[in-house]
């Protein structure tokens, strides 16, 4: 049962990744490998702060902020510099290594006897694992609701043209590569975030954190659009966030059924393509009715 | 005659080698024109439409927007005063937005996108039903309907819709009915004149089809390797017939 609880509040904390990458990857309809850097680059950034005596909250924050600025720099060399946007993602994600070394000063950093977002009081009243549901829960609805409102305002709505139908974008005045930028910034920033919060859980930073992250971050939102189908946009949100906690508890039977936690990675991989590929099984197996329609007599 | 809403002066575009796509293009356009461009392919019509629109940049001269020269202005900034209808369904609508949140879009062509909500109230879809029944294509009952499971002919009418919600300067119609069957593009060609007619719109027309440029607009233009080969208005254009025009498409 704790092993329940426990996937569902990771579920909820690593909500946060699938929901920012939902931004790119669905919205502006690209994949965005800068998340594999800036996931450690809001890792070490609030942990280094906390470990310097900064409160959590503000490290927390300022990761987001950090995590922005490797959108940015992502977002000017695809948008100005002309550069694909896979390698543009890749080369910001190789620099953060570096940069995310620079600020640890080492390969990890632990968080023992440290002060951070989970030492809260209410959460300490609370049973084992229940802090994280308790607080992944607050987050991942603060920033949900921020992003509902978000997309339906003016600029949500430009942003979301531009993902849709660029030249149509720019045809009615609304500014591509701004929004694209504004897309990656506000992704990348909380997909820091997401590393700000999931080091604290853990317990410390490490430089390799990020690896795989944009596998996971996809699992969820793939999972969601295969059990959830045709939904609206602010339903996919939800979709995402119920994706992830799927996720968590698809991972917690393999690991049950005797697999390592070597093997995260792997299973990982597994999973994203399994759920990739079940629409087009499902699409297969609709043969025959497809069939049918053919014949019948249409407009 | 008052004074040119837009001017072109020894335009030049080129490509590659500095091979010549329009040659010295010359020509006003007045409030209320409704200017139908012939040429054959590679006349120089969509390059005019792109300089113009700001998608290609020009070798030298000037395109003047009440005077002032917008040569170097961004083709975004320029959609502040200039709309378009592409002839490709797909380019003129965003597939996964519906019908009413596209139209919503193209409102706020030429103002600031802020935080605030979008306002797709009842009283919008309530006005957005009654400005797409015009159109006759029943476009009025899929508000709500993403755009990409719509027709091409619905798609092209909304297109035109978008284009023509903020009242452009100048609207500039890129073959548009060019890719709908022929009953669908006349529906949409009717509604089109229609639309000029009551908004008193200033429209750029390209057209392959002879019939279509001399039956709708007050003015003809036909471009032929990258020169205005004719300009007649009015008078002179309802003039003209099918096999005068002809004789201008000869190189």
């Amino acid at each position: 049962m704790s092993m329940i609880v426990s996937s569902i509040g990771q579920g909820l904390l690593w909500a946060v990744l699938g929901v920012a990458l939902f931004l790119t990857f669905r919205i502006l309809n690209f994949p965005d490998m800068t998340v594999e850097g800036s996931f450690p680059l809001g890792a070490s950034t609030a942990v280094t702060m906390i470990t310097h005596g900064i409160n959590p909250f503000a490290a927390t924050l300022a990761a987001f902020f950090v995590g922005t600025i490797a959108g940015l720099i992502t977002g000017l060399l695809y948008t100005k510099g002309k550069i694909p946007i896979l390698l543009a993602g890749i080369l910001v994600m190789t620099a953060s290594l570096s940069i995310n070394l620079r600020i640890m000063g080492s390969a990890n950093i632990s968080l023992l006897d440290q002060k951070s977002i989970f030492s809260i009081k209410i959460l300490q009243h609370l049973p084992k694992y229940f802090d994280s549901v308790f607080l992944g829960f607050v987050i991942i609805v603060i920033i949900t609701a921020g992003l509902i409102f978000f997309l339906q305002t003016e600029l949500g709505q430009a942003f979301i043209a531009t993902g849709d139908n660029p030249n149509m974008a720019q045809s009615i005045g609304i500014q591509t590569d701004r929004m694209t930028i504004m897309g990656l910034m506000l992704s990348n920033g909380l997909i820091a975030l997401g590393g700000a919060v999931i080091a604290q859980n853990n317990g410390y930073a490490d430089i390799n954190m990020g690896i795989g992250i944009i596998v996971i971050a996809l699992a969820s939102i793939i999972i969601g659009e295969v059990v959830f189908g045709e939904l609206t946009l602010n339903e996919r949100l939800i979709a995402v966030i119920i994706g992830s906690i799927l996720y968590r508890l698809v991972l917690l039977v393999v690991l049950r059924l005797g697999f390592s936690t070597n093997d995260v990675n792997l299973i990982s991989a597994i999973v994203l393509a399994v759920a990739m590929i079940l629409p087009q099984l499902r699409h297969a197996l609709k043969l025959d009715k497809v069939i049918k329609k053919g014949v019948t007599t249409h407009e | 005659m008052s004074k040119p809403v837009f001017s072109l002066k020894n335009v030049v575009v080129t490509v590659g080698d500095g091979i010549q796509i329009l040659k010295s293009i010359n020509f006003d356009i007045y409030d209320g024109d409704f200017i139908t461009v012939l040429g054959t392919n590679g006349a120089g019509k969509s390059t005019l439409f792109n300089a113009i629109a700001g998608n290609l940049a020009i070798a030298s001269g000037e395109i003047l927007h009440h005077n002032k020269n917008i040569a170097h202005e961004t083709a975004v900034k320029r959609t502040d005063y200039l709309a378009r209808v592409f002839q490709d369904p797909k380019m003129g609508t965003a597939p996964r937005m519906t019908v009413a949140e596209n139209l919503l879009l193209a409102e706020k062509r030429g103002s600031k996108r802020t935080l605030r909500n979008r306002g797709l109230t009842q009283d919008k879809l309530t006005q957005y039903a009654d400005i797409t029944k015009v159109m006759g294509n029943n476009l009025d009952s899929h508000l709500n309907t993403a755009t990409g499971d719509l027709s091409g002919g619905q798609r092209q009418a909304l297109s035109f819709l978008m284009a023509t919600r903020v009242k452009p300067e100048l609207l500039l119609l890129d073959e548009h009915t060019a890719a709908l069957d022929p009953k669908t593009s006349e529906q949409l060609m009717h509604a089109t004149n229609d639309q000029v007619e009551t908004h008193h719109l200033t429209a750029l027309m390209i057209t392959h089809n002879l019939a279509d440029a001399l039956k709708y607009g007050n003015r003809l233009i036909i471009l032929n390797a990258g020169n205005i080969v004719l300009d007649v208005r009015d008078d002179e254009k309802q003039a003209l017939d099918e096999s005068q025009i002809l004789k201008y498409f000869v190189s």
